[in-house]
């Protein structure tokens, strides 16, 4: 596959605890007088931190945060205990204006900001919020929570299942078993695809499993399933020798084994931003890659792979969707019937557990109408992390 | 910030935008030239050709839409698109209502969409794509047609097609792709900026995603027609001024007669037809004939575009008149058989444009006209000029027709209100 935008797994974990605290939070650039309309304008310097008031009344605040100083700079909004954030926007480049809505609860808080994004603040001021206390719509931390427990136990339960498969493919592939290899081959990698978002977010295991040849630098070396897949589909006179075959075989198995080992550590969160911006990353995925069939050069199992991104994607969905349900229930509506007639047209062609048609034996017809499917849910699913945040 | 324009929000926060400034100057240094125009006070007809060109604003609401009878802008982006299978009428209207909505804030100068893109959801993508902002208005008008297949069992509108909308024939030398022809519905952008144009058809058309898909366009770099008599006749890909004898805005009889739909045209009243035939032109060949050989295939001089019969270019061809014994224009020459004296009196607006899409594996230009032209009835008007072109016109040598279709173009909008509601409400 190409390498695309990673999924900043571990960085966005703090911004679930934001979300959660505050009902709502949501970093945006402003352009020039964004803030204009009733809004509070902070002017952080290296060395102050200037907030145009120190009261507000409960409900949205937006802190519009121009950094007048010479190093990128972090605005807070902490909690009385001095330690909770109650919001923050961070990585506001000297010279740019950013804004930052906080939904926050009548009491005293802390303002600050932090140049260099480093130390303990500058600038510190009180800052009181009064008025009524603000409902927060639904029981925004205990969705998000419940989603990010549901979605890890769903990523270690593919990556465990991807392993077994993966052993059982390598090791028919190294015995030279290559009719069973052939088989195992869609099925095992239908795991993979279900959370390759997660393990594109580990950097480096992503292109050593699933690069394809056009995607390695000359001289290096191709590793991962499609080396695996060139060698079986299309040896090209030149088919790897036994020994070379046990060592991508061995390769592919230890890798999945580390990608395994990843998921199952007990820092590795996610955060309900995180799973929603996955599901956005797979339909990216099958848009750019899987409609081409380019992703399965040789074995034109690509439909396999389509399947199992849109899956993937499908529970990455569910996963969050109560969440958006709250805040924008005609995005979920049309999701929902989006994905499911995605499903339908994906059907005509096969199922993961009968198999598909080669993805050879489409017509260009066929690829359009799947092509307008998948823009037809990616364009409303584009929407979904603004709106679990939202 | 709905008021802001494509430049952001600084501009709209000065007292006298940069923008303002300049249309001042315009109107004083150009004003002279106005008079012709602005007399007119036909809907759409009037480019006031004292604006400068980038800040001219044709409104989008109207009696009829805009982009007919408008002074042809310079630039093109046409696409056609096919409606998403399964799709219900209601979805149908949305889309229009949507579209339309949109095509008044783009024909105005401002992106899709509420909110500025640099004030939108951090986490959400822009609503508007944002490659026109900073740019102007640049005349843009934006023009929506229903083509033949959208009468057919799918909306329940079979008994409500015009008789005009017929399915053009097969002429003779016609080489159609199925991919460069037809479509549910069309959409004419025009601008004189071809960002600003190509802006509009990728935001409408990203608003259409799932309820209906672009089936082929066309970007064409050059207007090959006048629609007002203030402007110059262009020049087509040949070297040979086009559209000089082309139905102005000025003709308001005319173009009452010939371009709209008359008030018994029921929901078609006030709208009018599009026909598109995309023109691939041999170049090359065509490069290698002698001067005499190109005007007397034409009918014109080239350097000034004059009839052989003599004159200037406005003077009226003579087709009486003759030389040794022969016509001085050709009997086949392209200004006699186009001509609406050997056509029955129909005339076409025409609203053309040059193309070139690269080139082909020999290494010719694919280049050529899109062919625009817009109508009362093509049953009278375009198909037997057609007809007798491809049958004998000296310049079929030169011209393949490799693209086409034909649309409705319903009457424009009023405000509150969305193209297509004549038919669909």
């Amino acid at each position: 596959m190409r390498p695309r935008a990673s999924l900043p797994v571990a960085a966005l974990a703090a911004t679930l605890a934001l979300a959660a605290l505050t009902g709502c939070t949501r970093n945006q650039p402003a352009g020039a007088g964004a803030a204009s309309e009733g809004g509070i304008t902070v002017t952080a310097a290296d060395d102050s931190c200037a907030v145009s008031t120190a009261t507000a009344t409960s409900g949205t605040s937006v802190f519009s945060v121009t950094n007048t100083g010479t190093r990128a700079t972090e605005f807070e909004l902490v909690a009385k205990d001095g330690l909770t954030i109650v919001g923050e926007i961070e990585n506001i480049g000297p010279g740019l204006t950013r804004s930052l809505s906080v939904q926050a609860q009548p009491g005293s808080y802390t303002t600050m900001c932090k140049p260099g994004m480093t130390g303990s603040g500058v600038g510190r001021a009180a800052f009181t919020v009064t008025g009524e206390a603000v409902a927060l719509s639904g029981d925004a931390k205990q969705l998000a929570d419940a989603a990010a427990t549901r979605y890890v136990s769903y990523v270690r339960d593919q990556a465990d299942q991807l392993l077994t498969a993966t052993r059982a493919f390598a090791a028919s592939y190294a015995s030279g078993d290559a009719a069973t290899a052939k088989t195992e081959y869609p099925a095992a990698r239908a795991y993979y695809e279900r959370i390759e978002p997660i393990a594109e977010s580990f950097g480096d295991l992503d292109p050593q499993l699933d690069a394809r040849e056009g995607d390695v630098a000359e001289g290096a070396d191709w590793t991962g399933w499609h080396r695996i897949e060139k060698d079986l589909w299309a040896p090209d006179g030149k088919p790897l020798d036994g020994a070379a075959r046990e060592q991508a075989a061995e390769f592919l198995v230890e890798k999945t084994q580390d990608l395994k080992d990843r998921v199952d550590a007990a820092s590795f969160t996610v955060t309900a931003d995180a799973i929603s911006n996955g599901a956005i990353g797979l339909l990216d995925e099958v848009a750019s890659s899987k409609i081409t069939g380019e992703e399965e050069a040789y074995s034109h199992t690509d439909l396999w792979d389509f399947k199992a991104n849109v899956e993937g994607a499908e529970v990455a969905y569910r996963g969050v969707r109560d969440i958006a349900a709250g805040k924008d229930a005609a995005l979920v509506r049309s999701l929902d019937a989006r994905f499911a007639a995605l499903d339908a047209l994906l059907a005509r062609y096969g199922s993961l557990e009968k198999g598909f048609q080669p993805y050879t034996d489409l017509s260009k017809a066929d690829v359009k109408a799947l092509s307008d499917s998948v823009n037809a849910l990616a364009e409303p699913l584009s929407r979904l992390t603004a709106a679990v945040l939202g | 910030m709905v008021r802001e324009r494509r430049g952001g929000g600084t501009r709209d926060r000065q007292g006298v935008s940069r923008r303002g400034l300049l249309r001042g100057f315009g109107l004083g240094a150009l004003g002279a030239g106005a008079g012709a125009a602005t007399a007119l006070g036909a809907e759409h007809a009037v480019a006031a050709s004292a604006v400068p060109p980038a800040d001219r604003i044709h409104p989008f609401h109207g009696a009829h839409q805009a982009g007919i009878v408008t002074e042809a802008q310079d630039r093109l982006y046409f696409a056609a698109f096919d409606l998403a299978e399964g799709l219900a009428k209601a979805d149908l209207v949305q889309l229009l209502r949507d579209w339309s909505a949109a095509a008044a804030r783009l024909t105005a100068g401002r992106g899709v969409g509420d909110e500025p893109v640099s004030q939108g959801d951090y986490a959400a993508p822009p609503e508007d794509t944002g490659e026109a902002l900073g740019l102007s208005p640049a005349g843009l008008t934006l023009t929506f047609g229903f083509g033949p297949s959208l009468f057919d069992d799918r909306f329940g509108l079979a008994d409500r097609r015009p008789d005009a909308l017929v399915d053009l024939p097969a002429f003779p030398g016609d080489a159609l792709i199925a991919a460069a022809s037809d479509g549910d519905l069309c959409v004419q952008a025009c601008s004189d900026d071809p960002q600003v144009a190509v802006h509009a058809i990728r935001n409408l058309s990203r608003i259409a995603f799932g309820r209906a898909t672009m089936r082929w366009s066309q970007l064409g770099f050059g207007r090959t027609s006048s629609t007002t008599r203030a402007q110059v006749t262009p020049r087509n890909l040949f070297g040979f001024k086009d559209g000089t004898a082309n139905l102005k805005a000025e003709d308001t009889a005319l173009v009452q007669r010939e371009v709209w739909v008359g008030d018994d045209g029921g929901w078609m009243a006030g709208g009018s037809y599009l026909v598109a035939r995309k023109v691939r032109m041999r170049m090359e060949t065509w490069d290698r004939q002698s001067l005499q050989d190109q005007e007397q295939t034409i009918g014109r001089t080239k350097p000034e575009g004059a009839p052989l019969s003599g004159g200037t270019e406005f003077t009226a061809p003579d087709f009486a008149a003759k030389g040794d014994g022969a016509p001085l224009i050709p009997a086949a020459s392209h200004v006699r058989m186009a001509h609406p004296s050997e056509n029955g009196g129909a005339q076409l607006l025409r609203r053309g444009y040059n193309y070139a899409d690269g080139n082909d594996d020999l290494g010719r230009m694919d280049a050529g006209l899109f062919f625009i032209a817009f109508q009362r009835d093509p049953r009278r008007q375009f198909i037997p000029i057609q007809q007798r072109l491809a049958s004998a016109d000296l310049l079929n040598e030169y011209v393949v027709h490799v693209g086409s279709g034909v649309w409705a173009v319903p009457p424009g909008a009023a405000k509150g209100s969305y193209v297509g509601a004549t038919l669909l409400s």
